[in-house]
C-alpha cells in the first residue's frame, strides 16, 4: 500500500472509528515522522519526544489538512475530490503527482488564461511576483533564470502599454 | 427573462439535424467546460449558504448576459423528479446533478442547444450540444459563453494548474469534448473491444448513452477526451475532431460496407426483423426498443428500407430514441404510469410514429 502523501510504501497504518465513521491513514517513514507519528519498533528520540506529549503514550496522527477547508490529502485520494482552490497550494507536491497520473503526465496548464488574469490589478500582482522572483534569482546568482524573468516582466509591460494605446484610440 | 418551466417532452432540439455532418455515425457532439468561483470551497465542501451564493450569483448573470439563446432557469430543488428525469433524458443535466440533494439549478437555452449546470461537481458546468459532428461550432459557442461569464465572475485559477476543478481529471482547460457514436457494425464484427482499447491508449473515455457510469445500449457510445491539462483547447479540439472521431467514423463505415457486401442476407434479416417487431409489438421494454431502433437505424443508413412504404429517416429514429425513455413516455400520456403500462405506451408510440398505426 502506498503512502497517502506520496508514492513510497506506507509503513504506518492507523484506523480510527469516530461516531461510526471509519478513517484510515497510511504513511511512509518520512511523512509519518513529519506528521509526528511514533514509529513502531523504532526507539528514536522522536518517539520519546512524542510520548512525552501524548496522553497515555498512544501515538496520534496529525495528517496535514488544508487550512481553508480542512480537507486532508488522504480524503482527496480516497474520493478523487479536492476541497477548495487552496488545497492546490497546500498539497501542491502530492496533488501534483496525482494530477500527473490522471492527466497522462501533464504538469502545467497550456491553454486559455483566466479572463481576470488580464485585469490590471491581477497584472500588477503578477508583475510584483516576477520582481520578487528576479530579486531571488539575482541573490542566488542564477543569472540565466534572472534573464528569463526580466524578459517576462518586459513582455508584461509591453502588453500593458499596448492595451493602454488601444483603449485611447477606441 | 427568467422563469420556471417544464422541459419539453416532444420534439428534438432545434437544430437542423437532417443536414448535420456525419449523422450516419455521429448522433451528436457536445462541448463542456468546468469552472469554479474564486474564494469559495468546491461544491463537495461548500456549506448551504455558499451553494446558495453560487446559485444567486450565477443565475442572475446567466439570465442577463447577452446571448443568442434565451436562457430559462430550472430550480432543481423545486422541480419534480419527473422534470429532472426529462432533463437527464435530453442530456441537459447529468444523472448526478438530478440526484444531488443540495442547492442547485440549471439554465437551459430555449432551443435546448446549451445548458449551464450550477453546483454539479463544479460550481459552473456549461455545455453546448449539436447534432452530428459539429464540435468546432459547439466549441465556439461554449467558449463565447465562458468568456461572457468570465468577464463578470472571478474563476478559481492558478498559473501552474490553469482553471481549478473539484476533480483532478478536469483541471487546466476544464474542457471535455464528446461525441455520441452509433457503432453497430463494429459491434457485429467484434471489433468494438479493439476500438475500446485503442481509445484507452489515446486517453479517451468510452461510455454509454447517458455518459459517466452508464453502459452502452443500442450500440451507442459516448467518446470523450480525458486529458484536460498540458494541451490547449485548440490542440485538444484539433486532434479530437480532426483525427480521432473521423477515424472511428471511417472504421464504422468500413465495417458496415463489409457487412453489406459479405453478409447482406443476415444484415437484412436483422434490419427487417427489427422493423417488423417495432411495427407490430404491443409491449416494448426500453432496452429492447433501443436495440431494435439501433438495427433499424443501421438499415436506414444503408438505404435498406426503400422498398417499404414507410418513410423512415435517421431523424425519425433519433427522435424515437428520446421519446421511448420513461420520462418522455410519462410526458406523452401526461400522467404517472407503471413500468408495465410504460411498455404498452412505448410500443403504441413507436408503431404510431413508424407506420402511422
Amino acid at each position: 500500500m502506498k503512502c497517502d502523501m506520496c508514492d513510497k510504501p506506507a509503513v504506518v497504518h492507523e484506523v480510527t472509528i469516530v461516531h461510526g465513521v471509519k478513517r484510515e491513514v497510511h504513511l511512509c517513514v518520512d511523512h509519518a515522522s513529519e506528521a509526528g507519528v511514533a514509529m513502531p519498533g523504532i526507539s528514536s528520540s522522536t518517539n520519546k519526544l512524542i510520548s512525552k506529549f501524548s496522553a497515555g503514550g498512544k501515538p496520534t496522527v496529525m495528517a496535514p489538512r488544508c487550512p481553508q477547508c480542512g480537507t486532508s490529502f488522504a480524503q482527496i485520494r480516497q474520493h478523487s475530490l479536492i476541497g477548495c482552490p487552496d488545497c492546490y497550494d497546500t498539497f501542491e507536491e502530492p496533488l501534483g503527482r496525482l494530477i500527473e497520473r490522471a492527466q497522462a503526465g501533464a504538469t502545467h496548464h497550456v491553454g486559455r488564461e483566466n479572463a481576470s488574469v488580464d485585469r490590471p490589478s491581477e497584472r500588477m500582482q503578477r508583475e510584483r511576483r516576477l520582481m520578487d522572483s528576479l530579486a531571488n534569482a539575482l541573490s542566488n546568482e542564477q543569472y540565466e533564470r534572472a534573464a528569463e524573468i526580466r524578459d517576462q516582466i518586459n513582455q508584461l509591460s509591453d502588453e500593458s502599454q499596448d492595451e493602454s494605446l488601444e483603449s485611447e484610440t477606441t | 427573462m427568467s422563469g420556471q418551466r417544464e422541459p419539453r417532452g416532444e420534439e428534438h432540439r432545434d437544430d437542423d439535424a437532417s443536414s448535420a455532418p456525419d449523422l450516419d455515425v455521429v448522433l451528436s457532439s457536445r462541448v463542456r467546460i468546468a469552472r469554479n468561483l474564486h474564494g469559495l470551497p468546491f461544491v463537495n465542501k461548500a456549506s448551504e449558504d455558499q451553494c446558495e451564493h453560487v446559485v444567486k450569483t450565477t443565475r442572475h448573470l446567466l439570465m442577463h448576459i447577452p446571448s443568442n439563446d434565451r436562457m430559462i432557469w430550472v430550480d432543481l430543488e423545486q422541480s419534480s423528479s419527473h422534470e429532472r428525469q426529462l432533463l437527464v433524458e435530453r442530456h441537459l443535466i447529468s444523472r448526478q446533478h438530478a440526484d444531488n440533494n443540495i442547492r442547485r439549478g440549471v439554465a437551459v437555452a430555449e432551443n435546448e442547444q446549451s445548458s449551464v449546470m450550477i453546483n454539479e461537481e463544479d460550481h459552473v458546468r456549461m455545455q453546448v450540444l449539436r447534432s452530428g459532428l459539429q464540435l468546432s461550432d459547439a466549441n465556439e459557442a461554449c467558449r463565447s459563453m465562458d468568456e461572457s461569464l468570465g468577464n463578470h465572475l472571478e474563476y478559481a485559477y492558478r498559473e501552474r494548474w490553469g482553471h481549478l476543478s473539484a476533480c483532478p481529471t478536469n483541471v487546466g482547460t476544464g474542457i471535455r469534448l464528446s461525441a455520441m457514436l452509433h457503432l453497430p457494425a463494429l459491434r457485429l464484427t467484434n471489433d468494438i473491444d479493439r476500438v475500446r482499447q485503442a481509445a484507452k491508449d489515446l486517453h479517451l473515455a468510452v461510455r454509454g448513452f447517458y455518459g459517466e457510469g452508464s453502459e452502452s445500449t443500442g450500440n451507442f457510445y459516448q467518446v470523450s477526451n480525458q486529458v484536460t491539462l498540458g494541451r490547449s483547447e485548440e490542440a485538444i479540439l484539433d486532434e479530437f475532431e480532426g483525427t480521432i472521431i473521423p477515424t472511428l467514423v471511417r472504421y464504422e463505415r468500413a465495417a458496415r460496407q463489409v457487412l453489406f457486401d459479405k453478409h447482406r442476407r443476415e444484415l437484412e434479416d436483422r434490419v427487417f426483423r427489427a422493423f417488423g417487431m417495432l411495427g407490430t409489438a404491443r409491449m416494448l421494454k426500453l432496452e429492447e426498443a433501443k436495440k431494435l431502433l439501433s438495427s433499424l437505424r443501421l438499415g436506414v443508413c444503408l438505404d435498406m428500407l426503400r422498398e417499404t412504404d414507410a418513410n423512415i429517416t435517421m431523424n425519425t429514429i433519433d427522435n424515437l430514441m428520446l421519446l421511448v425513455q420513461p420520462g418522455h413516455l410519462r410526458q406523452h400520456v401526461n400522467c404517472t404510469i407503471s413500468p408495465e403500462q410504460a411498455r404498452g405506451v412505448r410500443a403504441d408510440l413507436v408503431r404510431q410514429i413508424l407506420i402511422g398505426d
